[in-house]
């Protein structure tokens, strides 16, 4: 299906989705673009600047060591989205695997899907929190425990697809004909998994993003000295009601991220959903 | 003559304990090199399972398949791979990869059994496509942008591609609309011509089997009930089976008598089949003595004709 | 047979699917009469309308998509009273649905609720269509399904849908529709999806029915063996229309349009059968090319692009309604070829 141009056509016509796109859109331009845009360095301390309200010089307004938040956003846009990618794009990788491993071959199914089961008997932030206090907080450590607690989604979905798609009429055909189980893998099961790996990629994002978030407001996530959009929210915890701002502006990110990114997944679903394509 | 392939005492099944069913038993017949053999039988009859385990696509729990004089049980996996090539399929269902460009899909049947493995592919995939009465052109679409029997008929391409000798249809016509299934059965006896191909030939449509089949196999709850050459089977049905199926089948003709319903209730259910003769619970002519033993399938005294009956010689 | 006044007037129905790109014509100017105690066959291949046709007459219509709907569906109810279905209120339809008028499907297990007894499914027609109270309508469920012959009916009206057989889904199906007797009943592909010996079953009792209670039936199929012998009159379809109608014996004897005779000519049983009458091998005949797309469809005869005897008037000027006696056909061919 190489037809980009149609896709995106189709996905941008519901409103919302087109919303999100043009979010996410502006978002990566602003923090790929953002040290020739805006005029602030993220990381300049000026403690005579500090907690003040936004204002024309300081859009939303600066924090508790005069650093100008907005820059700072789409400074930090580059870790917290980073980590997010990178935990989701690990996640479908080795969720996927295990996934298609366990829902094609039946005897590795019993073993893999106890794996996975011991992976998700752990609720994500607590799984986050344990793994990353073993470990020291670090960016690496955060995407690593964040994969370990996403894996186990991806691979139970990947898993129930491939169950059904095993059993289909064209998949029976290529073992007909011959086709090599690699092959068949490869070539007639993947390729029709794309539809929820997509939408499962979409979504870990989203949710890596909030638990990122959610882990260096606990102060177990990335580490203060890096300002993801989770740092910013935990620093900002006890001037928040004197410098709400402080609070509002990354939080803001957090949420209009990851809600679009939700947003974008349902649409994403849609598109791919088969009765949506096709022949009269 | 050695027949192309040879079936003894088939029996396939599936599940575990209270659940387990015998979808085929005791099934033998052979099928003679060029002939197109019908199978034919309600639902729970066991014909596609008996298809699918002919060519091992499934496994048969006991008895044996010769293909060529080649046993096919038991085989190891490289030996199969390589006699696959031989024996194809073509499916009710049109199945195609979705996500697969239709020239895509026919290469890869050619790859896996390394044929035309150069220059000479393109022009193959061209020849494919036009002996099913498709374009060249159409070698770049996708499945979806076929209708159902242009579908069906790439399906039939699939099966060709491998340069089969022996093809299983299983309900290929089923899917279609009357006018469509004309132009496939049309299709299939130009094939078969031009090709030589043998034909076994999966379907409930009594008159397509009629039409398109030498001789028929009458299956009825994973047994074989009778074998005969098409026009004696329609004319002179031995088996009380055979006969009720062919009086239930609506003639296409209002001058031509009504179908009649000579069996009532429903077949019972393959996880508790009768004992002794299948059929016996539904049989207007069922004796103490059909519950006793599995009838054997016999000769009748023309040749060419088996018959699984007690009683046949009453009325044949 | 009394031909009195027809039971249901269909005229001039068109049903329209509205979508972005404008009005897509799905069913384009249906006509017919059923008659009380006739079954009338209304006969296509896939995307020739005859569901939709009745789905239009029961006011079924997917509620996921918007229609357009014109053109009349006449009932007579006994009073002697008409009632035109596609114009009155969605509250008088539904009074009048399952009720006077009842249609039956070709799966049944879709349109049985899986989670409720089958007997409690045909009683709730009862209890809402005559007001009778719970074990008046139970009774009256029970004998809805023995007369379906369903073997130990008192047993099978507590069963679940998934305990029964196809065939016997199918009888609870027929009980359900018929439980109110119904004057019209509609029959969706009934026994497509059985086996054929059940199928003689169910086609037997429906005739059965049918001569008890009177009513009229449309019986949609796309299986000619089935008209052959379970109806009076044929209407054929073909993109939307009706091409040919006439009386059964007639239409199989004397097929006056392309198509039917196409279709005719496209079954093996019947070549097969010619082959014996005449002595000579009948090679099967099929009809090239697939139906037109109803998007696409031009100015003139929709079958005229399959059709062996098309003359360029086909193309340009859609095709003129020609009848002799109750046989009509929609074809520029004047003579039968």
């Amino acid at each position: 299906m190489a037809d980009w141009a149609g896709a995106l056509r189709t996905l941008a016509a519901r409103r919302v989705v087109l919303l999100a796109l043009v979010v996410l859109a502006v978002m990566l331009l602003l923090t790929a673009l953002g040290q020739w845009v805006f005029a602030h360095d993220p990381m300049a301390m000026k403690v005579s600047q500090r907690l003040r309200a936004p204002s024309w010089s300081h859009w939303s307004g600066t924090d508790e060591l005069g650093r100008d938040i907005t820059s700072r956003i789409f400074y930090g846009a580059r870790y917290s989205l980073g980590i997010g990618a990178a935990t989701a794009l690990l996640a479908v990788v080795f969720g996927t695997l295990l996934g298609l491993l366990a829902g094609f071959f039946r005897r590795l199914d019993a073993v893999l899907m106890r794996l996975v089961d011991a992976m998700m008997a752990f609720p994500d932030i607590l799984l986050g929190i344990a793994l990353v206090s073993i470990l020291g907080a670090s960016p690496v450590n955060v995407v690593l425990a964040l994969t370990i607690v996403y894996t186990p989604r991806v691979a139970r979905v990947v898993r129930a697809s491939t169950l059904v798609i095993r059993e289909l009429p064209y998949v029976e055909a290529a073992r007909a004909v011959g086709v090599s189980t690699p092959r068949l893998l490869a070539v007639h099961i993947l390729p029709n998994l794309m539809s929820p790996i997509l939408v499962q990629l979409s979504f870990i994002f989203a949710y890596a993003l909030l638990a990122e978030a959610g882990l260096s407001f606990l102060g177990v996530g990335v580490g203060a000295e890096i300002p993801t959009w989770g740092t910013m929210v935990a620093a900002s915890a006890q001037y928040a009601d004197r410098a709400v701002w402080t609070l509002f502006f990354p939080g803001m990110a957090i949420v209009l991220t990851a809600l679009s990114l939700q947003v974008l997944g349902d649409g994403v679903r849609d598109l791919l959903d088969p009765r949506l394509k096709g022949a009269t | 003559m050695t027949p192309m392939v040879s079936v003894k005492d088939l029996a396939v099944e599936f599940g575990r304990g209270a659940q387990r069913v015998r979808a085929v038993r005791g099934v033998s017949f052979d099928i003679a090199p060029g002939e197109a053999l019908g199978l034919v039988g309600e639902s729970g009859s066991g014909k596609s399972t008996l298809g699918r385990a002919l060519i091992q696509l499934i496994s048969a729990s006991g008895g044996s398949v010769q293909f060529e004089g080649q046993e096919l049980m038991g085989l190891d996996p490289s030996s199969m791979r390589r006699l696959r090539r031989h024996m194809q399929m073509v499916f009710q269902d049109p199945s195609l990869n979705p996500r697969q460009r239709v020239g895509d899909m026919l290469s890869e049947v050619l790859s896996t059994h390394r044929l035309h493995m150069g220059a000479s592919r393109a022009a193959r995939i061209d020849e494919l496509l036009l002996m099913v009465g498709l374009k060249p052109e159409h070698a770049r679409r996708y499945a979806h942008e076929f209708s159902g029997g242009q579908k069906q008929r790439l399906g039939i391409a699939r099966a060709l591609a491998a340069e089969p000798r022996f093809i299983v249809a299983d309900e290929p016509l089923s899917a279609l609309d009357m006018s469509i299934q004309a132009q496939i059965v049309n299709l299939l006896i130009d094939l078969r011509q031009r090709l030589g191909l043998t034909l076994l030939f999966i379907s409930h449509d009594l008159d397509v089997v009629q039409y398109l089949c030498e001789r028929v196999v009458v299956l009825y709850l994973g047994r074989v009930m009778e074998i005969a050459p098409t026009e004696a089977l329609f004319d002179a049905p031995a088996h009380p089976y055979t006969q009720a199926l062919l009086a239930a089948a609506p003639i296409p003709d209002p001058a031509q008598p009504a179908p009649q319903v000579q069996l009532q209730g429903d077949p019972p259910s393959p996880l508790n089949p009768p004992s002794g003769c299948v059929f016996r619970s539904r049989c207007p002519h069922a004796i103490a003595a059909c519950a006793e033993q599995v009838p054997p399938l016999v000769p009748m005294a023309q040749t060419g004709r088996l018959v699984a009956c007690l009683r046949h010689h009453e009325w044949s | 047979m009394n031909q009195s006044q027809p039971r249901l007037q269909v005229r001039d129905l068109h049903t329209r699917l509205l979508q972005a790109s404008g009005a897509l014509p799905l069913v384009r100017g249906v006509s017919f009469d059923l008659y009380d105690g006739q079954t009338l066959a209304l006969v296509g291949e896939s995307g020739s309308g005859k569901s939709l046709t009745a789905l239009t007459l029961m006011r079924l219509l997917a509620r996921n998509a918007r229609w357009q709907c014109t053109g009349q569906a006449l009932l007579r109810d006994e009073a002697g009273q008409t009632h035109d279905l596609l114009s009155i209120s969605s509250q008088d339809m539904r009074q009048l649905r399952g009720n006077r008028v009842a249609m039956i499907f070709q799966e049944p297990m879709t349109c049985l609720n899986p989670v409720l007894p089958v007997g409690e499914q045909i009683a709730e027609s009862v209890r809402l269509h005559r007001g009778l109270d719970r074990r008046a309508a139970r009774a009256q469920a029970l004998r809805a399904l023995e007369q379906v012959e369903i073997p130990a009916a008192s047993q099978r009206l507590d069963e679940y849908p998934h305990q029964l057989s196809g065939g016997m889904r199918q009888r609870v199906m027929i009980a359900m529709a018929m439980v109110c007797e119904p004057q019209v009943l509609i029959a969706d592909e009934p026994t497509t999806a059985l086996d054929v010996t059940i199928q003689a079953q169910i086609l037997q009792l429906m005739s059965r029915l049918q001569q008890q209670t009177g009513m009229s039936m449309l019986f949609i199929t796309h299986n000619l063996g089935v008209v052959a012998h379970h109806a009076e009159r044929v209407a054929v379809m073909y993109a939307g229309q009706v091409v040919e109608q006439a009386g059964v014996a007639e239409l199989f004897a004397q097929p006056a349009h392309p198509y039917t005779q196409g279709l005719l000519a496209c079954l093996p049983g019947r070549a097969r059968q010619l082959a014996k009458q005449t002595g000579r091998a009948v090679p099967l005949q099929d009809i090239s090319g697939q139906a037109p797309a109803m998007h696409a469809l031009g100015p003139g005869c929709s079958f005229a692009p399959r059709c062996r005897a098309s003359l360029p008037v086909c193309t340009a000027e859609s095709p003129p309604w020609r009848a002799e006696g109750s046989h009509r056909r929609l074809c520029h061919l004047g003579e039968q070829p």
